[in-house]
């Protein structure tokens, strides 16, 4: 006949068991539930950050920004996009040619008789070029240091939020339509999508 | 009081920093070879060189130049040490100009192309003069006369 202690032994251990397995049951399920839990956050973060660059990619489209990161061989002016009049050409660096550079005619600051003016007031190089780029390829561009001027995501930042040329969107003066989505939001924005991991928009199909 | 160096001669102007250079040169240093014709930078006409660049002084504030090298059509052959410079000597000799309002800005434009690319292919003047335009439409002769100012000045 077993004994009292061992039958108690012996539920002592199948209740341990029965702790234990409990136990490994709860944290196996944790664990599933913390893996679908990662999964969804991260799937949700991913759509976050991709929301929020669908948003930087407005303000980088405006005229007052892809007037000057053209494609072409020339900036574009107006809200239209029109070619600079003059038969202004972009020059070896960017900045004109002889007789003709960008500050024969642009100086550090928006003048009273409708010139705009911002201090380096140039083209911005063909590698920055953002005409014809769908949302992914204009993310992928803009985080490639590669084509960005060596920034990084920080110093991107830097110069999207401080950068006096950059600014100039915001204060273009005469009758140009200002950036419409404010500085501090378009900031915000590039801050949000660069902590949710600067995911890129899906590429189009 | 903004100092400002004009054609080799440096003033002390007590003149309000947002005044454009045109102005500036015209109407307070009596140096009036640098015409207005639009007040825009659409014209040229008001061209002259600060530190050996092309500006349409209409839309450069005095704040903008303080301290820089400006030369005007009026310094412009000595800036060459000739009596005219080969830009100015060409124009008589190709007969360039008409009624000569935009050429003070054409000649400091073409001076500058010319002081960059001694050699100018026809490209290179079309994209260094566009931007002055002549409303009696001597454009055939500024071209020659770029092509004669080279030459000379090659000499």
């Amino acid at each position: 006949m077993a004994s009292f202690h061992s039958i108690a032994g012996f539920h002592l251990v199948t209740g341990a068991v029965v702790i234990v397995g409990s136990a490994a049951a709860m944290i196996s399920g944790c664990a599933a539930d913390a893996s679908r839990t990662t999964s969804s956050e991260s799937a949700a973060e991913r759509a976050r950050s991709q929301a929020a660059f669908v948003e930087i990619a407005a303000v980088l489209r405006h005229p007052r920004c892809i007037n000057c990161h053209t494609v072409t061989d020339f900036p574009r002016q107006g809200d239209a996009g029109r070619r600079h009049a003059q038969f202004v050409l972009r020059g070896p660096d960017n900045h004109g040619v002889p007789a003709m550079r960008c500050n024969s005619c642009h100086q550090d600051s928006n003048q009273e008789n409708g010139v705009p003016g911002a201090p380096h007031w140039a083209l911005a190089p063909l590698s920055m070029s953002w005409e014809g780029l769908d949302d992914n390829q204009l993310a992928e561009a803009l985080k490639d240091e590669s084509k960005n001027g060596g920034r990084s995501l920080e110093s991107l930042l830097d110069h999207m939020a401080h950068d006096p040329l950059v600014l100039w969107g915001w204060n273009p003066g005469g009758t140009r339509e200002p950036v419409p989505v404010p500085h501090e939001t378009f900031v915000r924005r590039l801050e949000e999508w660069m902590a949710t991991g600067a995911v890129s928009p899906e590429p189009s199909p | 009081m903004t100092p400002l160096t004009v054609n080799g001669t440096t003033h002390q102007l007590d003149v309000a920093p947002d005044t454009p250079l045109l102005w500036v040169l015209r109407e307070h240093l009596g140096l009036t070879g640098t015409k207005f014709g639009c007040g825009m930078a659409l014209c040229g006409a008001c061209t002259v060189h600060v530190d050996g660049e092309a500006v349409r002084s209409c839309s450069a504030p005095l704040s903008s130049v303080a301290g820089r090298k400006i030369v005007t059509i009026e310094g412009l052959a000595a800036l060459a040490g000739r009596d005219l410079h080969p830009v100015q000597q060409a124009w008589i000799e190709e007969d360039v100009v008409q009624c000569g309002y935009c050429h003070s800005g054409q000649i400091m434009s073409a001076a500058a192309l010319l002081a960059k690319v001694p050699k100018p292919t026809d490209a290179d003047i079309d994209a260094a003069m566009s931007g002055n335009i002549c409303r009696c439409g001597t454009y055939q002769r500024i071209r020659a006369g770029i092509h004669r100012a080279a030459a000379l000045a090659a000499k």
